[in-house]
């Protein structure tokens, strides 16, 4: 019962893989060397830190060979070197307990990694967020299984599990190996003093402010103050567990290594397959869409329904530049996009959590709305920089924090009003305090839709008249109309609704639209483009196939294209990454008719491409290198691959659709 | 014994207690929280032993209560000071006796000396239950006495 997941053929492929790479140097991964050292040295703010290993700083990995686990409150990143380089305790936008990904000497990590020359690759157990990173060396292979175990509220009935806990179980599968373990947890971005000391039995206390932490471990560590370390030498068949607990509120749970383990692996895994059986894809992209789901789950805080922009923060959009941003919060501009994506994949009850919290977390606010919220619907802390850390690379600052919580978009009212009339259409009906909501929402677009303001990227030059916030402005008022028709809110003021509409419509076509540049522009009266305006068929304002989209489309990819089918979001001076999201829009700009089916499958692949090697995506894609830039993992890339799947799917299906009713009427007319 | 007033006293004494022990512990000061222990020794159900604590506690308050009354009653004087004497010495067994014992009676409490179980998982107190934060002591001390201010000042002897 226990090896269930192990058997599976995914499981056995990617193990397969790996041990084919032995004979072919070729297929060499990475190839990684250390040589522990430790130095001393005392930082600005006064706190005695310990540089690790030095070897380490060389070690801190590329964006996409980062692998992420969570319990759906937090989320850790674990390197493909086998060290948890990142994790927030107890939610995922909390201060952290290891950021060697922001800091590779202060930020805190914990290792357990191969001594001398080895090579590494990672996947997840099919179906689950489960991670395993297989280690070769010259010597042996082991197994690194890495998660946060869940379990279904029925089990949490009948055992007392912790607030929050990681597992990592590393386990010899061939030959003899030595690890290296290095615990070095440094609380709230390395800016509070930690404390640990051995309890016997019970394990590592450690002291972390708030919250206090356990670490157990089936091999003996050597405890300092203010870490661990251990050697371990692993023969084929043996294995090492460790646990990491932390709790806040409430006495600690230390759960029992041995069997308990084993069993929480199993149980996870169980319960990450049960929940990813809700998906109704059955695509050719199944495998690419349950990853994305899996990583939409992960970013997904439980105890609100908030979905995280990402699970990180200042990981660069530019190396060593200063486009480094916190995204740890709910952005509304996500909203649409994203229940479209779990309700196209059959998933009703993480849609109405999230609907719930939109309109919930707004109401302090409504009609108006802010940006972004925390994970509790609050309003996101005010953007402060942590001067002592260096950054991802070198990529300064590190901040905490959006000053885009106090900006003025437009486009949010019809993120959230086509959110809340997705999910009303499959419902058939919503309640009269969403009704209320949704119409202030919508009397507020009627009221300020012709002020300029940041637009969807958050300019932080100044506010313009964007076009794409113009279209969310004709895109409240349209659905809110369409729901009136429907019957599914009464109240509404129809007709000053249907005016500003119209004047909007007018406007665009008008203004936004550039006879000289042969596309819609970004901004009115504007000379230059953006990938957003793939958007416009996508929200019902223009067909794929007019003859204007078919110009702007052109002009967009001729335009922003990144090659090999990346695509900035706009023109920028030096360039940023290729954005990942809007190769997604590109794709479903064709399929809806801005191109053939057959063009739009072609351009999807090529997005896939830029996927991590377990199937994460990031904000942004070095088109010069193909390394993953920004955030990850980005839910917004994430419900781009979702949605332009699911477009691709009704668009086939629509397409033999078409060609069975041909053929019957032409097997009609032959038989007449 | 004034029977009217040391349920009516007993009742609100107890209601400071648990207020004071949760403002406590929802503000950081301590992991500690009596209700959350109780209650996890009759269910494993986090949700559940909240109830269940709390209702025992409530009613260990009461009992607790009328020890504090007989001895107002055998000194044949009842004020805030010795209500906050009684409290001191109260919290001192309860931080220096029944934290010691609690592993060993507790049946999910993991024991320092064996490390926890598939059943006994839950971080023992420790001396003082300062792993439970090192404030503990203090917050633990401060209910108690107000427990026993409050019932000393306001419990009116027979």
């Amino acid at each position: 019962m226990r090896a269930r997941w192990r058997r599976t053929s995914d499981g056995k492929a990617a193990e397969d893989r790996f041990r084919a790479a032995d004979a072919d140097p070729a297929r060499l991964v990475a190839r990684h060397s250390r040589q522990p050292r430790r130095q001393i040295e005392t930082a600005k703010h006064g706190l005695l830190l310990i540089y690790p290993d030095v070897s380490f700083a060389d070690r801190i990995s590329a964006i996409q060979d980062y692998a992420a686990i969570g319990d759906c409150r937090s989320v850790g990143l674990v390197s493909r070197q086998g060290s948890l380089d990142w994790l927030c305790w107890p939610r995922m936008d909390s201060g952290s307990i290891f950021a060697a990904i922001v800091d590779r000497f202060r930020g805190g990590h914990w290792s357990i990694t191969p001594q001398g020359d080895f090579r590494s690759e990672q996947h997840y157990i099919p179906g689950s967020n489960v991670l395993q990173t297989l280690f070769a060396s010259s010597g042996g292979r082991a197994t690194l299984t890495d998660l946060m175990p869940v379990c279904g509220e029925d089990f949490k009935q009948t055992a007392v599990v912790p607030d929050r806990h990681l597992l990592r179980e590393l386990q010899c599968t061939d030959g003899e190996m030595i690890f290296q373990m290095e615990f070095w947890p440094r609380p709230d971005y390395a800016r509070r003093r930690v404390s640990m000391r051995s309890a016997g039995a019970l394990g590592v206390r450690i002291d972390l402010g708030r919250g206090v932490g356990w670490l157990r471990s089936s091999a003996p560590l050597r405890v300092e103050a203010d870490g661990a370390t251990g050697q371990i030498r692993l023969r084929r068949g043996e294995s090492l567990q460790c646990s990491l607990t932390y709790s806040e509120e409430a006495p600690a749970v230390l759960p029992p290594l041995g069997a308990g383990a084993h069993a929480a692996i199993d149980r996870s895994v169980q319960w990450w397959r049960g929940w990813l059986t809700g998906s109704q894809y059955r695509g050719p992209y199944r495998n690419e869409v349950e990853r994305s789901l899996l990583a939409l789950k992960l970013l997904a805080f439980a105890p609100s329904g908030a979905i995280a922009a990402a699970a990180t923060t200042s990981l660069p959009e530019r190396l060593h530049d200063s486009l480094n941003w916190d995204y740890r919060f709910c952005w509304l501009r996500d909203a649409s996009l994203t229940v479209r994506a779990l309700l196209g994949l059959g998933y009703v009850d993480e849609v109405e959590s999230f609907v719930s919290w939109l309109l919930h977390s707004t109401r302090l606010t409504q009609p108006k709305l802010r940006v972004l919220y925390d994970l509790h619907g609050r309003m996101a802390p005010r953007e402060t920089i942590l001067e002592h850390l260096e950054g991802y690379r070198g990529s300064r600052p590190v901040r905490l924090g959006n000053s885009a919580r106090d900006q003025f978009q437009l486009d949010t009212y019809g993120e959230v009003v086509e959110a809340a009339a997705q999910f009303a259409e499959h419902q058939g009906h919503l309640d009269r305090t969403a009704q209320k909501a949704l119409i202030g929402f919508g009397r507020y677009v009627a009221k300020h839709w012709n002020q300029p303001d940041r637009g969807m990227w958050e300019s932080r030059s100044g506010g313009k008249n964007h076009t794409h916030s113009r279209l969310m402005c004709w895109t409240a008022l349209d659905r809110l109309l369409q729901l009136e028709k429907k019957g599914l809110i009464r109240g509404a003021p129809v007709h000053e609704f249907l005016l500003q509409r119209e004047r909007i419509r007018h406007q665009i076509e008008e203004r936004a639209w550039n006879p000289s540049l042969r596309s819609y522009a970004k901004t009115l009266d504007g000379e230059k483009v953006d990938a957003n305006l793939l958007r416009i068929p996508w929200h019902g304002f223009e067909r794929a196939d007019s003859a204007r989209m078919q110009a702007t489309g052109r002009r967009i990819l001729e335009r922003l294209g990144a090659g090999e089918g990346l695509l900035f979001r706009y023109k920028r001076e030096p360039e940023e990454g290729a954005f990942g999201a809007c190769g997604f829009w590109a794709v479903e700009y064709l399929a809806m008719g801005g191109g053939t089916l057959e063009e739009a499958h072609a351009l999807f692949r090529d997005q896939l491409r830029f996927a991590s090697p377990v199937g994460l995506l990031s904000e942004e894609v070095d088109p010069e290198t193909g390394d993953a830039l920004g955030n990850i993992p980005q839910a917004f890339t994430h419900v781009g691959l979702i949605s332009a799947a699911l477009t691709l799917d009704e668009q086939e299906r629509r397409r033999t659709e078409r060609q069975k009713e041909s053929r019957a009427s032409g097997f009609g007319e032959s038989a007449a | 014994m004034n029977w009217g007033s040391w349920l009516l006293w007993g009742f609100l004494a107890t209601i400071a207690l648990t207020t004071l022990s949760a403002g406590a512990q929802g503000a950081g000061l301590t992991r500690m929280s009596f209700p959350d222990v109780l209650g996890l020794a009759v269910t494993p159900s986090r949700d559940k032993a909240k109830v269940y604590g709390f209702l025992l506690h409530f009613v260990l308050g009461l009992i607790y209560s009328l020890i504090y009354v007989g001895v107002f009653e055998s000194l044949h004087m009842a004020n805030w000071w010795v209500g906050a004497l009684i409290g001191l010495a109260h919290a001192l067994f309860v931080l220096i006796v029944v934290m010691k014992l609690l592993p060993s009676v507790h049946p999910r409490m993991a024991s320092e000396h064996y490390g926890p179980t598939a059943k006994r998982v839950l971080e023992p107190p420790g001396v003082l239950a300062l792993h439970y934060g090192v404030q503990t002591p203090l917050a633990v001390t401060v209910s108690h006495v107000a427990f026993g201010v409050i019932l000393g000042a306001f419990y009116h002897l027979r």
